[in-house]
């Protein structure tokens, strides 16, 4: 405890270069998998090539892309950028596949009835499909908040600020409150950054908690007053 | 008023759904469609607001061909009901109702306010308005889907056996309730069922099909009844057996009217007919 008072300041803005660097692969991963993903589910043949693609990408180990990246997209090896594009393509890796699920998961009994009322195909997509395809895109974006705040750690070996800098730092010098601290942010920062996405979910999918029928309710109070 | 002329449908995997159909189906009347599983009436029925584009044939509405028009505009203008509702359930029963109003620009308040009036007219409770469908009975919910298909005053309602996953109990109320509706309405109703009984019920003019949509008999329920153009048609309806078969009995305290199975159906009312008459259930 001693350690992270007297370097407060230290730990505090290694979390926050930490957050800066986690969310907007976060944010870039979800935006550019949709499209992707509709085309995967859209498009059968396109489905096996993309979605192998995604999972070749997703076994390539971290720190050997963060090394190889900048070589073909001339940015610096510390630089944000290698780290947010890096995360960013495990995010897709990830989410591409989720958002294909997703919208293959929406009743087929809901979509025909909505463009039997008259929804264009992409008002359909907008209104019907896509906030059906909710939960289960949600579900993958809870793995991608997690995977992507414990990949940021990496770029710490190449010396790029994050807390990751906390493990590198406390293992040359023999820190342990310092590791013991890197690792401890990390767990949280993950926890409350998935917290804030399902809060996030509940207030923008109301329906999915107004499944229980009124007489299966009726019939829960009636077992509780029992 | 509805004109096929010589449709066929047979869809990229080859199945012919629907072989030189051709059918007049008038307008501010129930047409029913009947016949078994995968002879071709969905297909038929979406024909009509081109969920379903012919491989030959045309289709006139009021005598305009719809191959012309645009889908989505067409659609919009023709209510549409199916079996499991099809209800939007992240939307609530009012938004459901107001679909297709707030789809061509109405204001929210609106249709909102419409929808409504339009849960009174179906006959539910408006406490129902601020429920998602999964909070509704299989009944309520085909209420629901009924008040959406009606909600632009289409001139014509397509429905798509829209009653067949509820119980028998409430298929009768929803039954009656739609023709209550009919009468004050006046719409052009196309309904599907494979239930003959429910279409001798609703129907006006009801159409027996066979596999590839081929039109087995198509008239009154009463010309049907009476006139069973073939064995097929006979054996469909179940004109020789069951309820159909009516005979009078005499008893002891007046004649009444008997079925296949021995079991009273009910009696004679006003003066017993010459052969041929047709008897009330
Ligand atoms: N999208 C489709 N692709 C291929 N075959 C279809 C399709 N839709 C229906 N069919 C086939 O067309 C026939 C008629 O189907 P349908 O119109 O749904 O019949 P019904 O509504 O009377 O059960 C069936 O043999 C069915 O399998
Ligand atoms: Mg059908």
């Amino acid at each position: 405890m001693n350690w992270v008072v007297q370097n407060a300041s230290y730990v505090g803005d290694s979390a926050l270069a930490h957050l800066q660097l986690s969310i907007p692969p976060i944010i870039l991963s979800f935006v550019l998998s949709v499209p992707l993903g509709w085309v995967a589910n859209r498009y059968r043949p396109v489905r096996g090539v993309l979605l192998t693609v995604a999972g070749l990408l997703y076994a390539i180990p971290s720190l050997p892309l963060l090394i190889v990246l900048p070589l073909f997209i001339g940015t610096g090896l510390r630089s944000p950028v290698n780290v947010i594009v890096v995360l960013t393509l495990y995010g897709m890796a990830l989410m591409v596949r989720s958002t294909a699920d997703a919208l293959e998961a929406v009743e087929p009994d809901v979509r025909q009835s909505a463009t039997a009322v008259g929804f264009s195909p992409w008002g359909r997509f907008w209104s019907v499909d896509f906030p059906l395809a909710g939960p289960v895109l949600l579900a993958g974006m809870r793995v991608v908040v997690v995977s992507t705040v414990s990949l940021v750690t990496v770029g710490g070996v190449l010396g790029v600020n994050g807390l990751g800098l906390l493990f590198t730092d406390g293992l040359q010098r023999a820190i342990i409150p310092e590791i013991v601290t890197g690792i401890v942010l990390v767990v949280v920062m993950a926890l409350i950054l998935d917290a804030l996405l399902v809060l996030l979910g509940r207030a923008l999918m109301p329906w999915t908690r107004a499944t229980a029928t009124p007489s299966r309710r009726a019939a829960r109070r009636v077992l509780a007053t029992a | 008023m509805i004109e096929f002329r010589s449709v066929t449908k047979q869809y990229p995997d080859g199945t012919r759904a629907v072989e030189d159909f051709s059918l007049v189906i008038p307008s501010r009347k129930t047409t029913v469609f009947v016949g078994s599983s995968g002879c071709g009436k969905t297909t038929i029925l979406r024909m009509i607001n081109r969920m379903v584009d012919p491989s030959s044939g045309s289709i006139q509405i009021d005598g305009k061909d719809i191959g012309g028009l645009e889908p989505v505009a067409l659609r919009r203008s023709i209510g549409y009901v199916m079996q499991n509702s099809g209800l939007l359930p992240h939307r609530k029963v009012v938004d459901n109702i107001a679909t297709v109003p707030l789809l061509k620009g109405v204001k929210k308040r609106e249709a909102r306010l419409q929808a409504l009036e339009l849960m009174d007219t179906v006959g539910l409770d408006r406490a129902f308005a601020d429920r998602y469908p999964s909070q509704l009975s299989g009944g309520q919910q085909q209420r629901v889907g009924v008040a959406r298909g009606l909600a632009v005053d289409p001139n014509i309602l397509l429905m798509d056996e829209p009653f067949g996953a509820v119980d028998p109990l409430v298929r009768s109320d929803l039954q009656e309730e739609l023709i209550r509706l009919q009468r004050d309405l006046d719409k052009t109703v196309v309904f599907v069922t494979h239930d003959i009984d429910e279409a001798f019920y609703l129907g006006d003019q009801v159409v027996i099909l066979k596999k590839g949509g081929h039109i087995a008999q198509v008239g009154s329920p009463a010309e049907i009844l009476a006139d069973p153009a073939d064995d097929f048609v006979a054996d469909f309806i179940g004109a020789n057996r069951g309820k159909r078969a009516l005979h009078i009995e005499e008893t002891a305290t007046g004649s009444i009217l008997v079925d296949d199975d021995g079991r009273p159906a009910g009696t004679l009312t006003g003066s017993v007919p010459a052969a041929g008459g047709r008897a009330q259930p």
